[in-house]
């Protein structure tokens, strides 16, 4: 009852046959990570040490630790989420939870594709003219902060809008008929069910900022500075600069010492993601419906 | 006393028409049960009545309901008028909240923060809904993990807890087995003394065991309102509503 006809047949090789291949894409796909990973820990390994961590930057740089470079950038990154999370996800519940479906909806909807699609240098030329001049930050880890701010805005909006649009409208209906007012409602049953989606977008986000160099460059980051910043109206440094500084413009650098910085700020945004993956995996496991 | 007064009432989607003429009163403590085909225009009715169509911009009401002889389309704070208004749609909705939250909310939304009132709350109306039996030794588990027909008498709990002055059921037995269906019923009847009950129901039997009174709801009309024994008795105004109660199409 149960043979295989020839068209069973013929269905079952096809089958297996796009398994293979899309298998064997998919895994070209992990090479260039793997390749990347390993020669960063073959060179750069070497270099990290407590000492490479937590001292500064010595003998034109060519010795020494990163210091105020990671410090820099655990700065710029925590400056920068305070900025766009609150503004960000308030924007988003307003888009998807308040806002009536009409021209101008669209139309700030459309302009935040687009803010996400415009190059980060332009973002840093725009961080310069409002933050360092208009509002006279300076070069500051303030301006460079909100300039990265900027920048991940229509990431963080967009993530939570889609977080948010993913809890089933029935259950706003539900909470609607019972007298709830639209806030009560997204408090008490949407923003709940939509906070693993916000959080793993927000965490992701993060790791995008800490690698940008050019919207921090003109705006608060510096090459090399003697002390630690003081407060957010210092120029500090940052590692993604650092890291360019080191690789491209001081003679006489050891050869291995990018390395490890590259090795220390790829490992801060893969602690990050891990983070991010652990987090949904977890709040996952608590899933709602 | 007239609970619910509709007059000339008329509804429509995007300019289009899908319900209109309808002129009833619904007394206060009765089952007023409401029959018809599908797309006749009953859930728009009740969607009407508690002022959903606040929340989509296609749908337009037009007429007179007039709930505890106040306008409705004049009420400024809709939420108070909702919250005395139980409503269950015929898909079960359990929130992903604990099963208690989902029967505490309404209360808690209404400003009762009391553990012990809302202890005794979330029991009564489980009892009522029939569901208390099966959930009391987890009242901490998710509310939307419940099997269809419990969750159906989880949103009737939850309409239940908002001591609702009217109570609005569309279609709620579709998810529920015949037994849990009859224990409802019972409840129902029960509730007749404290609460006036819309039961719109696609099983014309379901309104003839509990409706004091019924209307038929033909393609956006409301052909009939009647007693409900006269309607399926053959004592009717319009041949189609025998023709609808008897089988014949629909
Ligand atoms: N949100 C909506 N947008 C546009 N049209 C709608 C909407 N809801 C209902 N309609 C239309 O209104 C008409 C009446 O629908 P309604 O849901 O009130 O019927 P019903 O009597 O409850 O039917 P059923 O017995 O199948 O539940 C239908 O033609 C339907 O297509
Ligand atoms: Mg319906």
């Amino acid at each position: 009852m149960f043979e295989a006809t020839q068209l069973n047949r013929k269905n079952k090789t096809r089958q297996r046959m796009f398994s293979i291949g899309l298998g064997s894409m998919t895994g070209l796909l992990i090479l260039p990570v793997a390749l990347i990973m390993g020669m960063l820990i073959y060179k750069g390994a070497p270099v990290i040490s407590f000492e490479f961590l937590f001292t500064s930057p010595t003998n034109g740089m060519t010795a020494g630790g990163i210091f105020p470079a990671l410090l820099g950038t655990v700065l710029l990154v925590i400056v920068a989420l305070l900025a766009s999370v609150p503004l960000g996800v308030a924007a988003a519940i307003y888009l998807s939870e308040y806002a009536p479906d009409n021209w101008f909806t669209r139309a700030i909807n459309l302009a935040i594709i687009n803010l996400a699609g415009v190059p980060s240098i332009v973002h840093a030329l725009f961080g310069v003219g409002a933050f360092v001049i208009f509002f006279k930050f300076g070069t500051s880890i303030l301006a460079a902060s909100l300039t990265l701010a900027i920048m991940t805005l229509p990431v963080v909006i967009v993530a939570t809008r889609e977080s948010l649009q993913a809890v089933p409208m029935a259950f706003r209906e539900a909470c609607w008929n019972m007298g709830a007012t639209r806030w009560q409602t997204i408090r008490s049953v949407v923003l709940p069910n939509a906070i693993t989606g916000i959080l793993t977008g927000v965490i992701l986000e993060v790791s995008r900022t800490a690698g940008e160099t050019a919207p921090i460059m003109f705006t608060g980051a510096a090459f090399f500075l003697p002390l630690l910043p003081q407060g957010v109206f210092d120029q500090t440094m940052a590692l993604s600069l650092h890291l360019f500084v080191v690789s491209t413009q001081v003679p006489g650098m050891p050869e291995q010492l990018p390395f490890g910085v590259a090795l220390v700020l790829i490992s801060m945004v893969l602690i990050m993601n891990s983070l991010s993956i652990a987090l949904r995996m977890y709040l996952r496991g608590k899933k709602k419906w | 006393m007239v609970k619910l007064g509709v007059k000339d009432l008329s509804i429509s989607y995007a300019g289009e028409r899908v319900l209109e003429g309808v002129n009833f009163d619904i007394q206060e403590h009765e089952i007023f049960g409401i029959i018809g085909p599908a797309n006749a225009g009953k859930t728009s009715f009740l969607k009407a009545i508690n002022r959903m169509d606040m929340f989509n911009t296609e749908m337009t009401v037009d007429g007179e309901i007039r709930f505890n002889n106040v306008d409705v389309s004049k009420i400024r704070n809709v939420y108070g008028l909702r919250r005395r208004i139980g409503v269950v749609f015929p898909l079960p909705v359990g929130l992903p909240l604990s099963i208690y939250d989902n029967v505490a909310l309404a209360p808690r939304l209404g400003g009762q923060k009391d553990k012990a009132e809302l202890d005794i709350i979330v029991e009564r109306c489980l009892t009522r809904a029939a569901l208390w039996d099966e959930v009391k030794d987890r009242l901490d588990s998710l509310g939307s993990m419940l099997s269809g027909g419990q969750q159906q008498r989880l949103t009737i709990a939850r309409a239940l807890s908002q001591d609702p002055e009217m109570l609005m059921l569309d279609e709620f037995s579709i998810a529920v087995d015949p037994v849990t269906t009859m224990r409802i019923e019972d409840v129902l009847k029960e509730l007749r003394s404290e609460v006036t009950i819309i039961l719109v129901t696609n099983l014309v039997q379901q309104a003839r065991r509990l409706a004091d009174r019924t209307a038929f709801f033909l393609g956006g009309r409301c052909v009939e309102v009647g007693v409900t024994e006269d309607l399926f008795t053959g004592e009717v105004q319009d041949q189609r509503t025998r023709d609808y109660v008897e089988g014949r199409f629909g």
